[in-house]
């Protein structure tokens, strides 16, 4: 249990998505314009985080690892696949997108607008896809961190999101240099917001 | 007083459109408004609500730091008399203190403002006193012996990048002064950090008295020699190595009283700031596992810069929240976080500064959700009836 919460805060504040690795910045700088919009999109991206980490986990431990395969039989021992893992990974993140797709339209058809050409963007939004490939990387010991992990990056974009969006919902009507307008004057918060993000770093848990 | 009205009222014509110094009459604005009051009035509507304009404000704050750079001044020479083993002799010490502070006051302000002007001047606005209280505020935090040129790139950073790219006084998301610590802090981590910057002429090893450590009591804390730290009174008066303008729980008391009644800091961020910090380490005095956390509670408000950044940095009405309960969420969240950083990040003996700026990068969001939480409420309450 205490290993959980470990998983979730180090992914939430530590290996923040945004600003510890800078992933997902199309989506986080595009759709932060209003706090409702930016939130809709963050929790889209949660949910679609919690459902293809721990799916691809299952694939690149039971299809793709060397060895993976012995469960099938005992002479494919020696057969790795995880060359495949990027195309796997990305199947997996298309489908799950478009079902969150039409979820999202079915139940709230505004902020489906509001989200425009950039829900289906989710599936090629690097935050989704590092997710699944660090997931990769760390070694998570089981499915439930796995599950944990996949939230707390989640949760760390929507945080990083709604954070920029009320931002820049309170900088709108500042008398920011033209040259910087828009995108300018985002990228510079962004890299503010990620000093204060160091807070975390080096934390041991 | 009339003698120099008459002189500027003679000079003025050059510093006007057309005249022969017209480039620098942001400078001559700046000069003239500090000594007097400009003559110009508001030509677009009225927005006057009461006397309390920028300047008064802005004049306030720095009141309230003057017991704490006097204080900081005294303190720089006792931790050097006390370092070199010298007779500790009041005026010597409050001498070699105000030689060891001026050229850091005089850098922040000579840089700071030089950007001011220069940014009014090429935006056509007027200089407004926005970097008064920063100004002083910088050379408060910094350890004694910072280069002067580090602290002049990173003045020049927090007041470019930090606000005039927002548009100036008023808009920036972060406070100015803690961007410029924070940019010093990871830019030039061997000065700001360890134990012998904080006494001055340590770095260079003029310390010649065996056992002086100018560890602060953070990194004492941090490095669990609980019984060499301190004691609580010392804490409390200040004679102990820290940040120029940190190290008095006292002096900066006064300040905070003089900001809470004169209503320009914000009560409630004040109050709330240390109830979060003293709630954070009651609760880690429950599950302590090592000496730091054993520490009581109080210890966290007195050592550092938490007392300092409570009253100066996290009531800036500019970077904090500016909803009534936001303030109170704020402050809350601003002490339990500058407490966990210093007790779990090994990484980093103070949390105070990350602590705010964290908040401030927050500040917005909690504003919005307070206040639709209020749209909402009334919402209901208008349509029941």
């Amino acid at each position: 249990m205490e290993n959980l919460v470990n998983i979730f805060v180090k992914s939430v504040f530590i290996d923040n998505m945004v600003f510890a690795y800078f992933l997902g910045m199309c989506s986080y700088l595009a759709v932060s314009k209003t706090v409702k919009t930016s939130v809709g999109l963050g929790i889209a991206v949660v949910f679609v985080l919690v459902i293809t980490v721990p799916v691809n986990y299952l694939i690149q431990k039971f299809l793709l690892e060397e060895g993976a395969l012995v469960w099938v039989s005992e002479k494919l021992g020696d057969v790795d696949l995880s060359f495949l893992s990027f195309i796997m990974f990305i199947a997996v993140i298309a489908s799950m997108v478009q079902l969150v797709e039409m979820i999202i339209e079915k139940f709230s058809p505004a902020l489906y607008s509001s989200l425009g050409i950039f829900l289906p963007l989710i599936a090629v939004n690097c935050a989704i896809l590092g997710g699944s490939l660090f997931m990769v990387e760390r070694e998570y010991a089981n499915i439930a961190e796995v599950t944990v992990f996949g939230l707390g990056s989640g949760v760390g974009f929507l945080l990083a999101i709604a954070g920029i969006a009320a931002i820049r919902e309170k900088i709108r009507y500042s008398n920011i240099p033209d040259p910087l307008k828009g995108l300018g004057i985002t990228f510079i918060i962004t890299g503010l917001m990620g000093i204060a993000f160091m807070s975390f770093m080096g934390i041991k848990l | 007083m009339k003698a120099l009205r008459k002189q500027i009222d003679k000079i003025k014509p050059h510093f006007e459109k057309g005249g022969k110094l017209s480039m620098f009459h942001s400078f001559f604005d700046a000069v003239e408004a500090l000594i007097f009051v400009p003559d110009t009035v508001t030509t677009r509507g009225s927005h006057i609500r009461d006397g309390a304009d920028l300047k008064r404000v802005m004049i306030t704050v720095w009141i309230a730091l003057v017991p704490a750079v006097l204080f900081g001044i005294y303190n720089i020479g006792l931790q050097h008399s006390l370092s070199i083993g010298i007779e500790p002799v009041f005026w010597d010490m409050i001498w070699f203190g105000f030689l060891k502070f001026l050229p850091l006051a005089l850098v922040s302000y000579a840089v700071g403002l030089g950007v001011e002007i220069y940014f009014a001047q090429i935006k056509g606005h007027e200089v407004n006193e926005g970097f008064f209280v920063t100004g002083l505020l910088i050379p408060l935090i910094v350890p004694v012996d910072v280069p002067l040129w580090q602290l002049a790139l990173a003045v020049l950073f927090s007041v470019i990048i930090g606000k005039e790219v927002f548009g100036g006084t008023g808009m920036n998301i972060l406070n100015p002064a803690l961007v410029t610590r924070a940019f010093l802090f990871f830019s030039y981590p061997k000065w700001m950090s360890g134990d012998s910057v904080w006494v001055s002429g340590m770095v260079k090893g003029e310390s010649i008295v065996d056992g002086f450590s100018g560890a602060t009591p953070l990194a004492q804390a941090a490095a669990h020699q609980v019984e060499s730290m301190p004691s609580a009174l010392e804490m409390i008066i200040g004679t102990i190595p820290g940040s120029i303008g940190e190290t008095s729980f006292i002096a900066i008391m006064i300040g905070a009283a003089i900001l809470v009644f004169t209503g320009v800091g914000s009560w409630k961020i004040i109050v709330s700031v240390f109830a979060g910090g003293m709630g954070m380490g009651l609760l880690l005095n429950t599950f302590a596992t090592n000496p730091y956390m054993e520490l009581p509670a109080y210890y966290h408000l007195i050592m550092g810069g938490f007392a300092f950044g409570a009253v100066f940095m996290a009531t800036d009405p500019v970077t904090a929240t500016q909803t009534e309960t936001g303030k109170w969420i704020y402050g809350l969240l601003t002490g339990i976080l500058a407490v966990l950083i210093r007790v779990l990040n090994p990484a980093f003996p103070e949390g105070m500064m990350l602590a705010i700026l964290f908040m401030n990068v927050f500040a917005p969001l909690i504003d919005h959700y307070v206040v639709e939480a209020n749209i909402k409420r009334r919402l209901k309450r208008a349509i029941s009836k």
